[in-house]
This record gives C-alpha cells, sequence and structure tokens, in this order.
C-alpha cells in the first residue's frame, strides 16, 4: 500500500543542505502493523510526515495506493489525509472548548458530512474506543488516557486506510499505554494498516516489523518479537 | 462545511474566551455607539435649526447693505457706498408679485415703566412685519400701517418685556420710556420663544423710522421682502436687484439671501458638521478595528497546533481563512450590535437628562453602523487569516 522509494528530504539551514531522509526505499502492505524506531534526529518524525502526506519529498517517488502522492498538489494531499489516513499524536492535540464527541466529529465537518450524519457516527466511534458516556466531556474534564482514546476515535472516523501514531503511549502511564495499544491493536486486527513511531521498546516490541532509522537511512529491519533490550542503541 | 458549520465553530472559539472577546469588540462598540449618538444629535439638531427658521416662513429675502457673497455680517467688510434707506424699502414694495415688505433698524435701549427698566432689543419695523414674519399679536394691536416716514410715537412689546415691566396688569396706553423718548403702549405680541438662544419675546417694537431717529441711524439694517409664492422667486430677486441698483447709482452694495439660500446653507452646515463629529466617532471605529486586529492576531498565534490539526485532518486553507474571518465578523458586528444599542440607549438618556436637546435617531445610520462593522470586521480579519493559512502545518503541530 505504502511504497517509498528513493526518497529524500533536504533542508537548507544556513545555506548547508541538511538530509533529513536520504535514499530511503521501503514497502509497506495494507494492514500491516509497523514500528519505526531510531535516536533523536534520525528522520522519524520527518518519514512519519512524508507517509502522512504532510510533508512533500524533496527526491523519490511515493506511491500511496497506488498513486504518486509526490507530485500532488497541496488540495489533493489534503483529500488523501482526510479521507486516507488518520492521526493520533502523543500530546493528542484535542481543541479544548470542544466536548469529546465534538472533537470526535471534527474531521467529518471540514469533510462536509452533513451535521445528523456527523453525531451518530461520533458517537458510534466514542462507542468502539469504550467511552460512550464521555460524549459531552471535554478534554480537560477526561483522564490522559481517555484523551488519547478520543484522539484515536478522531483518527477512524473518515475510516482511514492507514493510522499512523506518533509516540501514541509518550503522555501516557504504563497502564493506560498498556490499553492504547490494545486498542490501536484490535483496530489494526481489523484490517487498518498502522505505523507507530515510538521511543519505547516495550512499544515497538508488539509490531510485527520494526524499521529502525538512523541518519535518514533504514540501517535495519527485524521482526517485533526479535528486538530485545539489549537493542537499546536503536532508540 | 456549512456556513452553519462555519458560524458554530467559529462562535465556539469567540464564546471560549468570553471576556477577551467582550473586550476586544468593545472598541467597535463604543465606535459605532459614538457615531450613532453624534449623529442622532447633529441630525436632531439640524432639524431643530430648520424648523427655528422656517418658522419665519420661506418666502422671504432679506436685503443688507453691504456686498458680500457668503453669510456672515453683511456691512462689516467692505464701506457702503450708498446708504439702504426708507425710500428704498418704498420703491420695493412696488413690485409685482412682493406682498409686503419690512424695513428693519435696530438698537438697544433701556425701557423704562413706572419706575421698572430693563436694556432690551428695540426693533424698528413696520405694520407689515407680523404677517411677514409670521408673528401674532396677543393683546391689542401691532404698528399703524400708512407713511413709512411717520415717527408714531407707539410700541408694542414683546410677552417677557410685558411681564417684566406690568407683571399681569394690562400694559395698553401706558406709557413707557425708551432711550428717553415717550411711546404708548398699543399691543403685546404672542410667545414666538427663542431663536439660536436669541429671545424674541424680550423686544419691543417701535415704527422704524422711530427707531432710526432715536439711534441716530442714518440707515437700515435690513429690509426684509414677502413675495407670493416660491415661484416667482428669481423674478423677485432679479426686480429688487435692478430697482437698488437704480436707485444706488448704478453699484451693487448690497446684498439679497432668500430664506431658501440660507435654509440650503444653513442645512449645509449642519450636514457638515454633523460629518466632522462623525468623522471624530470614526477615528474611534478604527481603533476598534485595530482591537480587533490585535485580538485576532494573538488568537492565531495561540491556536497554532489547533490550525496544524485542522490542517493534518485535511482542512483546506480556504476553509481555516474562512473560520478567522467569520470569528472576526463575529467580533465586529456583536461590536457593532452592542454599539447601535449603547448609541440608542445614549440618545434616550440625553432626551431624559436634556429634554430641550434635539436627538434624532435615523435608521439609515443604523444600517449604515452595522454595514461598517461588518466590513470592519472583514478588513481585520484578513491579516490575521493569512497568517494563519500560512502557517506550516507540520511545524505547528510540534509548537505547543
Amino acid at each position: 500500500m505504502i511504497a517509498l522509494q528513493h526518497i529524500a528530504k533536504v533542508y537548507e539551514v544556513g545555506g548547508q543542505p541538511i538530509y533529513a531522509l536520504r535514499d530511503l526505499n521501503e514497502d509497506i502492505g495494507s494492514g500491516e502493523y509497523v514500528a519505526i524506531v531510531g535516536p533523536s534526529g534520525s528522520g522519524k518524525s520527518t518519514l512519519l510526515n512524508v507517509i502522512g502526506c504532510l510533508l512533500r519529498p524533496s527526491k523519490g517517488a511515493y506511491l500511496f495506493n497506488g498513486e504518486d502522492v509526490s507530485q500532488f498538489d497541496d488540495q489533493a494531499l489534503s483529500h488523501v489525509r482526510q479521507h486516507q489516513i488518520g492521526f493520533i499524536f502523543q500530546s493528542f492535540h484535542l481543541v479544548p472548548r470542544l466536548t469529546a464527541l465534538g472533537n470526535v466529529a471534527l474531521p467529518m465537518v471540514f469533510a462536509g458530512i452533513p451535521s445528523s450524519e456527523r453525531q451518530i457516527r461520533a458517537q458510534e466511534a466514542l462507542d468502539a474506543v469504550g467511552l460512550s458516556d464521555r460524549a459531552d466531556h471535554r478534554p480537560n474534564q477526561l483522564s490522559v488516557g481517555q484523551r488519547q482514546r478520543v484522539v484515536i476515535a478522531r483518527a477512524i472516523i473518515m475510516q482511514p486506510l492507514l493510522l499512523l501514531a506518533d509516540e501514541p503511549t509518550g503522555n501516557l502511564d504504563t497502564h493506560s499505554g498498556q490499553q492504547i495499544m490494545e486498542l490501536l491493536e484490535s483496530l489494526n486486527a481489523k484490517g487498518l494498516t498502522m505505523l507507530v513511531v515510538t521511543h519505547d521498546p516495550k512499544v515497538a516490541r508488539r509490531a510485527n516489523r520494526v524499521i529502525v532509522l538512523a541518519d535518514g537511512q533504514i540501517v535495519k529491519r527485524i521482526k517485533g518479537e526479535e528486538l530485545t533490550s539489549g537493542s537499546a542503541p536503536f532508540f | 462545511m456549512t456556513v452553519m458549520d462555519l458560524i458554530r465553530f467559529a462562535g465556539g472559539a469567540v464564546w471560549a474566551h468570553r471576556l477577551r472577546s467582550v473586550l476586544s469588540l468593545l472598541g467597535i462598540a463604543i465606535g459605532v455607539g459614538a457615531v450613532i449618538l453624534l449623529t442622532a444629535i447633529g441630525e436632531g439638531t439640524r432639524y431643530f435649526v430648520l424648523a427655528q427658521f422656517t418658522q419665519f416662513g420661506t418666502n422671504i429675502l432679506a436685503i443688507n447693505p453691504g456686498k458680500t457673497k457668503t453669510l456672515g455680517m453683511p456691512g462689516v467688510l467692505g464701506g457702503t457706498t450708498h446708504k439702504l434707506t426708507l425710500e428704498d424699502a418704498d420703491a420695493l414694495s412696488r413690485i409685482p408679485g412682493v406682498e409686503a415688505v419690512v424695513p428693519m433698524a435696530m438698537g438697544m435701549g433701556r425701557v423704562e415703566a413706572e419706575g421698572r427698566g430693563r436694556s432690551v432689543n428695540v426693533l424698528g419695523v413696520t405694520a407689515a412685519m407680523p404677517t411677514v414674519w409670521r408673528f401674532a399679536i396677543g393683546q391689542g394691536e401691532f404698528l399703524p400701517a400708512g407713511d413709512l416716514n411717520r415717527a408714531t410715537s407707539v410700541a408694542v412689546l414683546g410677552p417677557k418685556m410685558k411681564r417684566e415691566l406690568f407683571g399681569d396688569r394690562n400694559p395698553l396706553g401706558a406709557i413707557i420710556r425708551i432711550a428717553g423718548y415717550r411711546f404708548r403702549v398699543i399691543g403685546v405680541m404672542e410667545p414666538k420663544g427663542q431663536v439660536l438662544g436669541y429671545d424674541l419675546d424680550d423686544a419691543v417694537y417701535v415704527p422704524v423710522a422711530n427707531a432710526m431717529r432715536m439711534f441716530n441711524l442714518d440707515e437700515l439694517m435690513e429690509v426684509d421682502v414677502a413675495y407670493q409664492s416660491a415661484t416667482m422667486v428669481d423674478r423677485v430677486v432679479g426686480a429688487v436687484r435692478q430697482i437698488l441698483i437704480d436707485r444706488h447709482h448704478g453699484t451693487e452694495d448690497f446684498s439679497i439671501t432668500t430664506q431658501a439660500a440660507m435654509l440650503e446653507s444653513l442645512d449645509e452646515i449642519m450636514r457638515i458638521v454633523t460629518l466632522a463629529a462623525v468623522g471624530i466617532a470614526g477615528i474611534s471605529l478604527v481603533v476598534g478595528a485595530l482591537g480587533i486586529v490585535t485580538m485576532m492576531w494573538i488568537s492565531v498565534g495561540e491556536r497554532m497546533s489547533e490550525i496544524g490539526l485542522l490542517r493534518a485532518m485535511g482542512a483546506l486553507p480556504r476553509q481555516i481563512f474562512l473560520i478567522f474571518i467569520v470569528e472576526s465578523v463575529m467580533l465586529s458586528v456583536l461590536g457593532g450590535a452592542l454599539g447601535v444599542c449603547l448609541g440608542m440607549l445614549g440618545a434616550f438618556a440625553l432626551t431624559l437628562v436634556l429634554p430641550g436637546l434635539p436627538v434624532f435617531v435615523d435608521e439609515q445610520y443604523l444600517v449604515l453602523a452595522l454595514l461598517v462593522a461588518i466590513g470592519t470586521g472583514l478588513l481585520s480579519g484578513v491579516g490575521p487569516a493569512r497568517r494563519a493559512i500560512r502557517i506550516d502545518p507540520v511545524e505547528a503541530l510540534h509548537a505547543e
């Protein structure tokens, strides 16, 4: 579903080119569960933003679902993000003045889905993440675990093909982190392709496949269960 | 995204910062309120002044000595070579279409009766004065008609004058002294009130020839000519000018002001005064707009991560732009509406505190004020909204 071919991302800093990604090649199939790990500055976030259609690569081709989205204009990329990709952020990015239901319904507002349908679908999504009775709560009235559940409900509301999670458990305690990962994995089990960027070996180990990045390149591809605590240098 | 969604989303943002929103829209509210209040006072005053002047009738023209092109003090600038005399006035009364001519001379004199006295305006006029100026006689009769040059020693009192000198007693037939000269009171005017602070009731009317002699005047201050209908104004003005030029040996050393022209220029002056006041109030509207720009600018800065999120979930720059524009317009329209309320409340309060002050709230200014508020909101929103759509979503998502 995702094919990255010779992807490079270059930034100019003080006239000097800085490579965030260099000649990166990778294929990710539909329904896969992949963790991306690597030390800070290895290009994890840049890679996630490229895959999430928030950044256009400087070089190379990015085939998403068979289309070369690296050639898309901003509006077409917005459309891909809106309909095909769900984002989960470490710091939630919930709109504080909206209720849980309002936050979950937000992507549908911009997609032009009628209000009555939004209500029903948002409530269903909240039911699916186990927050049926929290629909009227604002983010600051929810625990961090509950907040991340709202974020997940929002990410899946447009029924995307791909779920991108950037440190989904980074702000959570161990217990609720565990629950969130289980929730995400249940979504993956239903066929949703999932990419998780993480610093946490315990999270990465759960994935089917782990991609290790360093200096903007993939330095290692291993199975999740092969990841041991001895692989700490990757993080 | 429907209009309803936009309003709901932007409204939520405005409501989330209620206090801040109210403070930022207060500037617009005060600006709009000031415009409405000042136009109300301005328009009210304009109608009031016009009403004051039209009460003398509109088919009048005034001739003053000296040549002036604008309203002002006739005769002060430029010397008069030929005097405006009673004979001139007499000649004018023979123009076809002219109903009456009132030559006028005026002076300030001490009026005494039965040991009481006060200094008032003494107006030398003729019998036609009540008709031309639309004054009514309350008691007795006005000055006798007849030869303009005849100085009969009779006087008519303004109602205030009568009250001051005679109280409730009947003044008819009483002898008063004006600047030392003896006059017999033959009538009392109906109250007429004040015109622009000048009390018409506190005056004494005597035959113009008496006034000229008493105050040692060798020319008239003004000659008022009443004509039959507005349609003949040009013809009458032409005839007056021709006759007076002939009588003054070919020089036009007088000025003719028709009441219509005078009303027009008064109207014009009042309009300019109102506009100037509105202009000053408009400055506070600009300050109010700046308040909204500032508030919106801060709001965009604070909502970086929200903007990043919206972009990530596929919101188009156009939609983000609209959100902030709608927010800005919402603030300014709320401000405008509050301003309209404040302005009308202020106008109402003024009529309670100062019942004499003419206040007139014109609906067209209310509509205009709201339109200006909407325009202000649109303009104030453009800068911040453009800033919002230029934000890079990747950076915005990492901004905390």
